[in-house]
């Protein structure tokens, strides 16, 4: 009897329905094309305004915003990630006062608004000017940029600290409990099997704070501070060319879209070892 | 210190009354943008949801911009640029000067940010209702419009809800940048009162504690819907 071996073969794959004109479909490109105009105006507008003293003018002072936003970011997430460590501890310690001490800390930081916390430091400490003086510490709050800083650390030790606590509470109790049976010190199992555990769950919202923070730090133009928003808002009251708010929204973008793709790519790195060898 | 309280009272002498004021404006301002913002972010959501690439592209540039750029660039985009864009669409017809509303501008500014976000919520709601939950609609013959009003929509607001309560706090929060725009929101409001009686240490801790409050009572609330759009489900 001869087999018959084509009921196994896989068939032919239908071919594909022909795309039909739907409704999303039409929607779709109809908003796609919206996007397109949009984007075309927008060049157009830049090319058509294109003035070349404008721009030898503001151009510099907008990239040295540019600079000085970086700058306040990368220094406030940085002494931020400092102060964030002790309040995740802090927050999960086991003495009552101490835990409500730091919750009290975070939920003052994560409910107000950042401006609200800026104008508490930068008039705030002007209103204790003698007494700075006396002790000593007013050559630190009569320059905006410090407020700006102190302000903008602590706001994000809050936001850092609150994430910390999250991803060190989501490691499995049993990483603790056999590093106990080990043997191994307190110290020892906190920093070489809790936090590295703990920090790869915290890479993503990290990632995603400090994002809030690049945006976040435009409300510094309103104390002063030239920062990107701070120049742009400068040149455009001067010359009354909507153009430079067009510069600055790329310039914001694409540095918290550069983020975000670096951001990744780590993230994509430090996991490596937790992907299958198929995944990709 | 303590004569200084008396500044917060209402009246003419204290400053409680304008405080008062500036509150009702920052939480109007807050729940107008509320319906706006969600509707929108959950028509983001079904376009990024479908099957159609260039709906999803779509999509995603809109997401993309309004959550990259800062709150408070939109909010000058939306305010100053469309001043001019509406300046220049009245122009075409008659020679009247008009002004952008600094309310109608930060509920634009801070809805385009709020549905931004929010459609991302609803997107992995919808990604957490089962696929089978829309087909067995389907199977017992509902039209499409049904499908999403009985079977998916009711089981999305359970999924999205802690999203979008975190989102309406920050939301909450990110009112006060309309002051910048001369908006007379609380955090105006105590500017103004902090330049007339240099307290401002006073006047500042006092606004940070009325926005706390606010959050408090929100998360009371939101904690009471959460309850109610979760009493079908099991209680772990």
């Amino acid at each position: 009897m001869a087999l018959d071996n084509t009921i196994d073969q896989p068939g032919e794959r239908p071919a594909a329905p022909p795309k039909t004109w739907s409704a999303a479909r039409i929607t779709g490109f109809v908003l796609c094309g919206l996007w397109a105009v949009l984007g075309l105006l927008l060049v157009w507008s830049l090319i058509r305004g294109y003035d070349a003293e404008l721009l030898e003018r503001y151009a510099p002072r907008m990239l040295g915003g540019l600079w000085l936003t970086a700058k306040m970011v990368v220094l406030s997430i940085m002494m931020g990630s400092a102060l964030a460590l002790p309040i995740a501890l802090a927050r999960i310690s086991t003495s009552k006062i101490v835990s409500k001490l730091a919750f009290g800390y975070v939920y003052f930081f994560r409910g107000t608004p950042l401006l609200a916390q800026l104008f508490l430091t930068y008039y705030g400490a002007g209103q204790f000017r003698p007494f700075m003086e006396d002790i000593g510490l007013w050559w630190f709050f009569k320059d905006a940029f410090n407020c700006v800083m102190l302000a903008f650390t602590l706001n994000t030790a809050a936001y850092q600290g609150e994430i910390l606590k999250g991803a060190i509470q989501s490691v499995p109790k049993g990483q603790r409990e056999a590093a106990l049976t080990l043997g191994l010190s307190g110290p020892v199992t906190f920093f070489k099997i809790i936090l590295p555990q703990a920090l790869i769950t915290a890479l993503r919202p990290l990632g995603n704070e400090v994002i809030f923070m690049i945006k976040g730090s435009a409300i510094a133009s309103v104390v002063t501070i030239l920062d990107l928003m701070g120049t742009t808002k400068l040149a455009y009251s001067r010359s009354y060319d909507f153009n430079v708010y067009v510069w600055a929204a790329i310039l914001y973008l694409s540095m918290v879209e550069t983020l975000r793709y670096f951001w990744d790519r780590m993230e994509r790195y430090l996991t490596r070892h937790l992907r299958m060898p198929n995944e990709n | 210190m303590w004569e200084s309280l008396g500044l917060l009272s209402f009246g003419a002498e204290g400053w409680g009354d304008e405080l008062a004021h500036g509150l009702k404006i920052t939480v109007l301002l807050a729940i107008s943008t509320l319906p706006f913002g969600l509707a929108l972010g959950l028509l983001v959501a079904l376009a990024k949801n479908s099957n159609e690439r260039s709906l999803v592209l779509a999509a995603n540039i809109y997401t993309t911009i309004f959550r990259g750029l800062p709150e408070l660039l939109t909010l000058f985009i939306v305010y100053y640029g469309g001043q001019i864009a509406l300046q220049k669409l009245i122009g075409l017809f008659s020679d009247v000067y008009v002004e952008v509303n600094g309310f109608v501008a930060g509920m634009i500014a801070l809805g385009l940010v709020f549905s931004a976000f929010s459609s991302e919520t609803f997107l992995s709601a919808f990604r957490g209702i089962p696929k089978g939950q829309p087909e067995a609609g389907k199977a017992l013959g509902l039209s499409s419009f049904q499908r999403f009003r009985l079977v998916v929509f009711p089981q999305l607001v359970r999924l999205a809800l802690p999203g979008l309560s975190n989102l309406w706090l920050v939301l909450l929060k990110e009112t006060s940048l309309v002051s910048i725009i001369a908006l007379d929101d609380l955090i105006r409001k105590t500017h103004l009162a902090v330049g007339n009686t240099k307290e401002p240490l006073l006047f500042y801790s006092v606004a940070c504690g009325i926005y706390l409050i606010i959050a408090l009572i929100s998360s009371k609330g939101l904690n009471a819907i959460e309850l109610r759009v979760n009493r079908g489900q099991e209680r772990t």
